[in-house]
């Protein structure tokens, strides 16, 4: 035989001995080197997760009423393997669904569509597993059901049957949508997280997205059943490996009476109402009266008994599904935002009800109480004209009626003068900074604490924020000319733009005296306020905000308490608090707080605030003043702190003041200027008593909303 | 001839064989013995990837093994007769079973004779259920009909000339020109591969080689180019390079088919016990990857046994190659080898994704009548030179 054909022979045998050598390594990586990789894919692609979603806990009221339960609706489910086992794909079944259910095709289509496969919807799309059938209703009408499942035949793969769902029962009108929230699919992020919030979620969970649904989720959540089963190629199933059934959430008591929340709601849409109308009273008329907010807190343990937002929404449209038009109107601008709860998301200029701040800040810097202050209607102070609020001058006064009168012109002086002291444009090396201080120590510029998510800071504009400030926009002041534009160019604008560039990092005497009556850069969300007037009345003790009162087992027992914390001192003596405690009562009783309590049986003390706002409106008007009015009652021996607030709502006492008067009315049952405490919300006090269930998990005693004392806007 | 003269002399040729008592020793013992246990394993996983299925589905469990046995049995008959008769006496019906070969080729492809499975045109419908895929005999035909055209022209000691080769590539272009219009790649790069081997081992000139070569690179560039492959084929080829690209229909079937494989670890989880098997997630496991259900019941020490039985073979095959001295017996030789390396390792590395898709059995192991027929007569035929070689 020749030898070019043996050399060929060889060749033939080392390719062939190379192939397999590769067959050798290839079989090596896949069953040794990447096995235990394979063997879990092999595992995840043979087992399947059937997930029967457990009963998520009740929220309840002081008293056991549920603001937040499951109710059974009638669910139709969407079974997409066998949809697709359908010539079509199951648009005929589809088709016929949506005509039974008032829907149309494009909508079921979407809901049914898993999240993340190629081509499938963004938005509304099903992001659970796809052997779960996938709910698109959870309301449909019994004949719809009957129609589904009597004709069989007609709608393969989609099923009807009774299921829970979350619903927000609104006993007695109450609302509550800021402090419940809302629930939602969980995210993959959550999914993919390893907190502790995300222990023991499934993809078909729902999760709490906001408020006390997101803040207490892992308590109310409780665990899914899992029942893992293996299936083959078609999906049927072969075998169980685990069947775990859910176990039912825990149930959250809250401190919210729903009974006061209700009047809390009506009394704060009352007076958005009055401020648009016009309150009785008021020189400037109508107000635009765009949002605003009002919570009744506990002054001593600082639970909160009701807190409102306006505008608010109907907490159980989540239940369907949001529309593309609902969804967006909760964070649209002219609808003003209702998804933003004011009570601790709106941030505001303080005004007058700052001044607790400024007499404590005094009270330090060594001013006599005791001695008159001059109170003229405006100030110069440089070069600027500060005034009074509609320029009145009270003359020579004591510093108990400058806080009555909320008179501006005493504090201009005093902040000024520290300014002065203080080393004014070139600061000291030791600085006294009373103010900023004393703002610092009744909390501004922190968060309360209050147990619910996404809670605002406000803004202590102190030193240190000014720097920052001013470093972040150095830039913009110093090239003003070319970095504003055109419409921000008029003298006065250009010329403090000029004065920013040189000096924006100091505090200058503007900034100073604006400081001292709570206008200017410094803002305080209404549950800042409220925390601080609570301090005040319960004698110093500044108490974190709670509206959890208690986690109850779904056989009733309290696994856990929410009791009250204490987070701090105001930063006074015991002559100044009780001078402060004085000095608010009159307020109410010779001051600006007097027209809304005329003829109150209960004494109340109080601090009105009317903030002036700078800048402009969508349709470009002014932006109106900010109506503010925190009190607390009764004076002697206080229990309730109430606060107010209407953004562009006019003055704190004309808009604001009826309807805390109102609330009062409701807490200590007023009629006219009698106390009749059968009528009363709480005849002995805050509820202390955590509400019982019974063993199966109803509420006892069954609550029976009686009319409340409910007198109108 | 009529029928009887040829049977007859076949059985004569075959008794001669037995009466002269050296036939049975002089078989290749180790080939034989490699192939009779990748036929026992075969079975088994025949067995274990329809036993429980046809049984979950009320039928008969073992309706799959039955077939598969009577399938060897009829293979081992037609392999003794290729390996009785003198392979001498094989050139003169090599016409023959060419024509038989481009005859059925062009059968499959009247409709209503052929029958499409799997995007090709590839199947003769019998009664009772089976059928006859004519390519697989093709492969045969081809081998035999060069192996005669290059062998006969001279004595072996002159290499051959272009005409020989263009002869003998005549031989093959005909049916894998039919193969190529079912369309069945699979076959014909197992085919194209078995031509080189043949043309190489010939001793024909290299720029012979390096044509042959560079025409199939061409050929394929010119398929993707021109949309020549079907839409099924660009998937298969798509999803090979990108597992992830079609996960529902080829790309699912290599993914599970890694999976299934990759989840069989060291020692497997037993004969019958592959749950990746059991559910079929791989579809066509007790043909085309039928190598999945070894990986994942046999594990890493099976699945090598098998890839070692093949290693044995084709070393066999290679020996007896090199020893003997007909160049007729030893290009047929040199294109079986060809053809079995080359379609064990298109199987093989399809399962473990080192290869794209192509639909061919595993040799020997794969539920198929046809295939098993024309694999066992390529062992006769292996056999038959071993038996009558005349050795250096």
């Amino acid at each position: 035989m020749n030898d070019r054909s043996s050399q060929r022979l060889l060749v033939m045998y080392i390719l062939i001995g190379s192939l397999v050598v590769a067959l050798f390594g290839r079989l090596y990586y896949l069953q040794i080197a990447a096995g235990p990789k394979y063997q879990q894919a092999a595992l995840d692609n043979q087992s399947r997760d059937i997930v029967t979603p457990a009963v998520r806990g009740m929220i309840l009221d002081d008293r056991g009423v549920p603001l937040a339960v499951n109710r059974t609706g009638l669910v139709v489910t969407v079974d997409n393997v066998a949809l697709g086992k359908q010539a079509d794909g199951g648009k005929a079944v589809l088709t016929r669904l949506a005509k039974i259910l008032n829907s149309d095709y494009k909508t079921l289509w979407t809901k049914t569509q898993l999240c993340g496969a190629k081509g499938s919807p963004k938005i509304g799309c099903w992001n659970g597993s796809p052997y779960q059938p996938i709910p698109v209703t959870k309301a449909a009408a019994s004949e719809a059901a009957l129609q589904i499942i009597e004709h069989a035949e007609q709608f393969p793969g989609i099923a009807a049957k009774p299921e829970g769902f979350r619903t927000y029962p609104a006993d007695g009108g109450v609302n509550a949508a800021h402090i419940l929230g809302y629930l939602g699919p969980v995210s993959n992020e959550d999914l993919q997280s390893t907190s502790t919030r995300s222990v023991g979620l499934h993809p078909t969970d729902l999760v709490g997205k906001a408020g006390l649904e997101y803040q207490y989720d892992q308590y109310l959540r409780g665990q899914s059943g899992v029942r893992r089963v293996v299936v083959d190629r078609t999906g049927a199933v072969t075998r169980t490996l685990q069947d775990t059934l859910p176990l039912s959430g825990n149930h959250l008591v809250t401190s919210i009476d729903s009974k006061l929340q209700t009047v809390v709601e009506e009394q704060l849409a009352a007076a958005i109402a009055r401020a648009r109308a016009g309150a009785p009273g008021d020189k400037r008329g109508a107000r635009k009266a765009d949002a605003g907010a009002a919570i009744v807190m506990d002054v001593t343990s600082g639970r909160i008994m009701a807190m409102a937002s306006w505008p608010t929404y109907n907490p159980n449209i989540w239940l369907e599904g949001l529309s593309f038009k609902q969804a967006s109107d909760l964070f649209s601008e002219a609808e003003g935002v209702p998804a933003l709860s004011r009570a601790i998301q709106g941030q505001l200029a303080p005004a007058s009800t700052f001044k607790v701040v400024s007499l404590s800040a005094a009270a330090k810097a060594g001013y006599d109480f005791n001695a008159k202050y001059n109170c003229p209607a405006s100030l110069k102070i440089g070069n600027r004209v500060f005034t009074n609020y509609e320029s009145k001058g009270a003359g020579l006064i004591s510093m108990r009626t400058a806080i009555a009168l909320s008179c501006d012109t005493v504090w201009y002086q005093i902040a000024y003068d520290q300014w002065v002291k203080d080393g004014g444009l070139s600061p000291k090396r030791n600085l006294n900074d009373f103010f900023f201080k004393a703002a610092k120590g009744f909390g501004f510029g922190k968060q309360t604490g209050v147990d619910l998510p996404s809670e605002s800071s406000g803004r202590l504009a102190n030193r240190e924020w000014k720097q920052s400030w001013y470093e972040a926009n150095k830039n913009f002041f110093c090239n003003y000319e070319t970095k504003a534009i055109p419409a921000q160019q008029t003298p006065l604008l250009i010329a403090i733009a000029k004065e920013n560039c040189v000096d924006g990092a100091k505090i200058r005497a503007g900034d100073a005296v604006n400081f001292a009556i709570g206008q200017g850069d410094t803002t305080a969300t209404p549950m800042q306020m409220i925390q601080m007037y609570a301090a005040i009345a319960n004698g110093g003790t500044i108490m974190k905000p709670t509206i959890g009162r208690a986690i109850l087992d779904n056989k009733g027992k309290i696994i856990k308490e929410i009791l009250p914390q204490s987070v701090g001192k105001l930063p006074l003596d015991k002559p100044t608090l009780a001078f402060m405690q004085d000095a608010l009562q009159a307020v109410v009783t010779e001051g600006t707080a007097r027209y809304p309590f005329t003829d109150f049986p209960v004494a109340v003390s109080a601090k009105t605030g009317t903030g002036e706002v700078f800048g402009k409106n969508l349709d470009g008007s002014e932006k109106d003043t900010t109506s503010w009015l925190v009190s607390y009652a009764p004076s002697e021996k206080p229990k309730y702190a109430v606060l107010m607030m209407v953004s562009q709502g006019g003055t704190g006492s004309l808009t604001s003041g009826p309807s805390v008067r109102k609330i009062y009315e409701s807490i200590f049952g007023v009629t006219g200027s009698k106390v009749d405490p059968l009528r009363s919300l709480f005849p002995s006090g805050p509820p202390s008593v955590i509400p019982k269930l019974t063993t199966d998990g109803r509420v006892l005693p069954p609550m029976k909303l009686k009319s409340t004392a409910k007198n109108g806007g | 001839m009529s029928s009887y003269t040829t049977s007859a002399r076949l059985s004569r040729g075959f008794k001669k064989s037995i009466d002269r008592g050296g036939f049975v020793r002089q078989l290749d013992l180790v080939l034989l013995g490699a192939v009779a246990l990748l036929l026992i394993i075969g079975s088994l996983l025949v067995s274990a990837s329809t036993r429980d299925w046809y049984d979950s589905q009320g039928l008969d469990p073992h309706f799959y093994l039955k077939r598969h046995l009577l399938n060897i049995v009829i293979g081992i008959f037609l392999a003794a007769m290729t390996a009785a008769v003198d392979y001498r006496l094989l050139r003169a019906y090599t016409p023959v079973l060419w024509g038989l070969a481009v005859i059925g080729l062009i059968a499959v492809l009247i409709p209503g004779v052929g029958e499409t499975i799997n995007g090709a045109r590839a199947w003769i419908a019998l009664p009772g259920g089976f059928s006859v895929q004519p390519a697989e005999f093709a492969k045969l035909a081809i081998i035999v009909g060069m192996a005669m055209v290059l062998a006969e022209k001279r004595d072996g000691e002159k290499d051959p000339r272009n005409i020989d080769v263009l002869q003998a590539l005549g031989v093959a272009a005909l049916p894998v020109l039919l193969i190529f219009v079912q369309p069945d790649v699979g076959t014909i790069l197992i085919v194209c591969c078995s031509v080189v081997a043949i043309i190489a081992v010939s001793g024909a000139p290299a720029r012979w080689i390096a044509g042959l070569l560079m025409f199939a690179v061409l050929g394929g560039v010119a398929a993707v180019q021109f949309n020549i492959l079907q839409d099924y084929q660009l998937k298969r080829l798509q999803s090979f390079i990108n597992p992830q690209a079609d996960p529902q229909e080829s790309g699912y079937q290599l993914q599970q088919a890694r999976i299934t494989i990759g989840s069989g670890g060291f020692l497997g989880k037993g004969l019958y016990k592959g749950p990746q098997s059991n559910g079929r997630f791989v579809p066509e496991q007790q043909t085309d990857f039928i190598f999945t259900v070894a990986g994942e019941e046999l594990g890493f020490v099976g699945s090598s046994g098998i890839i070692a039985l093949f290693a044995v073979l084709l070393w066999r095959a290679g020996r007896l190659a090199r020893r003997t001295t007909d160049l007729f017996g030893r290009l047929v030789v040199s294109g079986v080898m060809a053809w079995f390396a080359f379609q064990f390792f298109e199987n093989v590395g399809m399962a473990l994704g080192l290869m794209p898709m192509t639909g061919v059995p595993l040799p020997f192991l794969s539920y198929g009548g046809t295939s098993m027929f024309a694999t066992l007569m390529a062992v006769g035929l292996l056999q038959n030179v071993h038996a009558r070689r005349s050795w250096n």
